[in-house]
């Protein structure tokens, strides 16, 4: 769907040459949600801006369809364009429109008869989940409902390629989360190449297929999503994994806490591929343990759950080791914690 | 009652004022918009990092529009008669006056539609760019669409300004009620025709500033 090839762009200033983005390589299949995520100044906007031109690269190729984004000339530019949808951090809506007309002004821009533009903001509207709201301006509408607002936009002229840049940081937890199913939602529905640019981890976590980590311009560490995740490399994803609450406290129980308790206490990992999300009830089901939940820290991904958790249990020494055998059937791994 | 208190005012003449005053004002008020966005537009554009970046062309702009504001009405009347005569064919009444009036005002006018664009948000400029919008679009849907209620109460303040130049423009024979006041009460020391003109110049500046505030008001959807 996209292939990235040798993509450098450098800012000159008078001071400096920067070097935002430095030697890119990259392929991004279709239909799947692609994650950047680096810190601030890594070049993951310079970088998404790149791909439909808003910044000039200074080397490299970008291939959309098939097609060489960097040889277009400005009519064919506007064009490819109108094939790729792309939603701010700070919306970018216009204040002066309502939801409507916002939504219908790519359509406008792409010279759709007014009619079929009508059809088609309801339908997206709907989409979206703003109904009731296509009067309204702007600033009567939350952060959450802008950003709505803002993907419903993105998506008018039917686009291959959404491009995020940073689309839910200017949201709390809950509505980024809100806007994060949407867009899975959309992803799975339209079959629609997601590229999301964040500096949060859980954003990634939550709904990216594969992730690309970033740092000074280049990609240090890209592959499967969970796969980073449970075996980062780099510094900087480690850095990234542990935004995920912490997870360092929890990698281990302290040894006061191992010593007082009774009975066995394990540890179960998570590596994101077990579906079974029941595994500690049907434990407690089939075999005659008492299970007490000592702490963890699970989290829930597209494709599973990731992350450990410590549990005590209590039972004669055959039940334990059955429920021991039974988890591990599940192929969760399950660690019995020394005492110390 | 009317005569009592301004006994010297000649009804018909004052009203031949007051059409001359609305005549100028509007006429030049138009030309001035008209002038004036293009030239703000032109600023606003080939600034640094705006569309059409151009260094060499925004001097010459900018450095225009500073002269003319620079020259005092009175002097620029002065200066712009040759021109006027050559445009208008004559140098009295109250078309004569448009030229001046309208090279003096727009590019006033023009540097508040340049401060008027350059407060929306560039990454709305984006936006339309990422959806594949023309040069032309993002000039007249996105820059001048998003910026009305600014390019209405900066004309206000333009309109306001003008109505002062008409007035001056009266010294030189062009009509109006400056031109009334100058001459019966000046001229003729009838302290009741200045009084007058006056009041009516206070009040067509009120009722312009109202008319303003609302329609940029209505206009603005922050
Ligand atoms: N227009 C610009 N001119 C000069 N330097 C820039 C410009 N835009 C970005 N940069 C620099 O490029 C680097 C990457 O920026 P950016 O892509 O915005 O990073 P990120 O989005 O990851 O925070 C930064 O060092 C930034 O200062
Ligand atoms: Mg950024």
């Amino acid at each position: 769907m996209i292939t990235i090839k040798n993509l450098s762009k450098t800012y000159r200033t008078k001071k400096q040459n920067i070097t935002a983005v430095d030697q890119l390589n990259m392929t991004i299949e279709s239909g799947e949600i692609f994650g950047v995520i680096g810190y601030s100044g890594a070049g993951k906007s310079t970088f998404v801006r790149l791909l439909n031109r808003l910044e000039e690269p200074t080397a490299g190729e970008i291939i959309i369809d098939g097609k060489d984004i960097v040889k277009q000339r400005k009519n064919e530019l506007r064009l490819a364009r109108q094939e790729i949808g792309m939603v701010f951090q700070h919306f970018n809506l216009l204040w002066s429109r309502t939801v409507h007309q916002n939504i219908a002004f790519p359509l406008e821009i792409a010279g759709v008869p007014k009619k079929e533009r009508k059809a088609k903001v309801d339908h997206l509207i709907e989409l979206v989940g703003l109904k009731g709201r296509e009067s309204a301006y702007p600033s009567q509408l939350s952060g959450g409902q802008k950003q709505r607002v803002g993907i419903a936009r993105a998506l008018a002229n039917d686009p291959k390629v959404l491009l995020c840049d940073e689309a839910t940081s200017a949201l709390d937890p809950e509505t980024t989360d809100s806007i994060l199913d949407l867009l899975v939602d959309i992803n799975k529905r339209l079959g629609l190449t997601i590229i999301l640019i964040t500096h949060e981890m859980n954003v990634i976590s939550k709904i990216c297929h594969r992730v690309a980590v970033m740092d000074t311009g280049k990609v240090v560490e890209e592959g499967d999503a969970v796969h980073v995740f449970q075996n980062p490399q780099q510094a900087v994803t480690k850095r990234f994994v542990q935004q995920l609450d912490g997870s360092e406290k929890y990698e281990s129980l302290s040894s006061a806490v191992l010593n007082e308790g009774t009975g066995t206490i394990i540890k179960l990992s998570f590596s994101g591929e077990n579906v079974n999300q029941t595994i500690v009830s049907q434990t407690a089901k089939q075999c005659d343990v008492d299970i007490n939940i000592m702490q963890g820290n699970v989290l829930q991904t597209h494709s599973g759950a990731v992350g450990s958790l410590f549990l005590q249990l209590v039972g004669s020494e055959t039940e334990v080791e059955k429920a021991l055998n039974f988890i591990r059937s599940a192929n969760v791994k399950a660690e019995v914690q020394e005492l110390v | 009652m009317f005569e009592k208190w301004f006994p010297n005012v000649d009804i018909a003449d004052l009203n031949t004022a007051i059409y001359e005053t609305f005549y100028m004002t509007i006429l030049s008020l138009i030309g001035t918009f008209i002038i004036g966005i293009i030239l703000g537009l032109l600023l606003y554009l080939t600034s640094k990092g705006k569309l059409w970046e151009n260094k060499v062309v925004y001097g010459i702009v900018a450095a225009v529009v500073n002269v003319f504001r620079a020259i005092p009405f009175i002097i620029l009347i002065v200066l712009l008669l040759p021109f006027t005569d050559f445009l208008m064919g004559t140098i009295r009444g109250p078309s004569a006056a448009l030229p001046a009036l309208i090279i003096g005002s727009a590019p006033f006018y023009a540097r508040l539609v340049e401060i008027a664009l350059k407060e929306v948000d560039h990454g709305v400029v984006e936006a339309a760019k990422a959806m594949g919008a023309k040069n032309s679009t993002i000039m007249v849907k996105v820059l001048l669409r998003e910026s009305t209620p600014a390019l209405v109460s900066g004309l206000t303040v333009t309109a306001i300004a003008l109505i002062g130049s008409t007035a001056v423009a009266g010294v030189i024979g062009a009509g109006g009620l400056g031109d009334f006041a100058y001459f019966y009460g000046f001229q003729r020391r009838q302290t009741d025709v200045v009084i007058l003109c006056t009041v009516l110049i206070i009040i067509l500046v009120f009722v312009i500033q109202f008319i303003g505030d609302f329609i940029s008001n209505k206009l603005d959807k922050r």
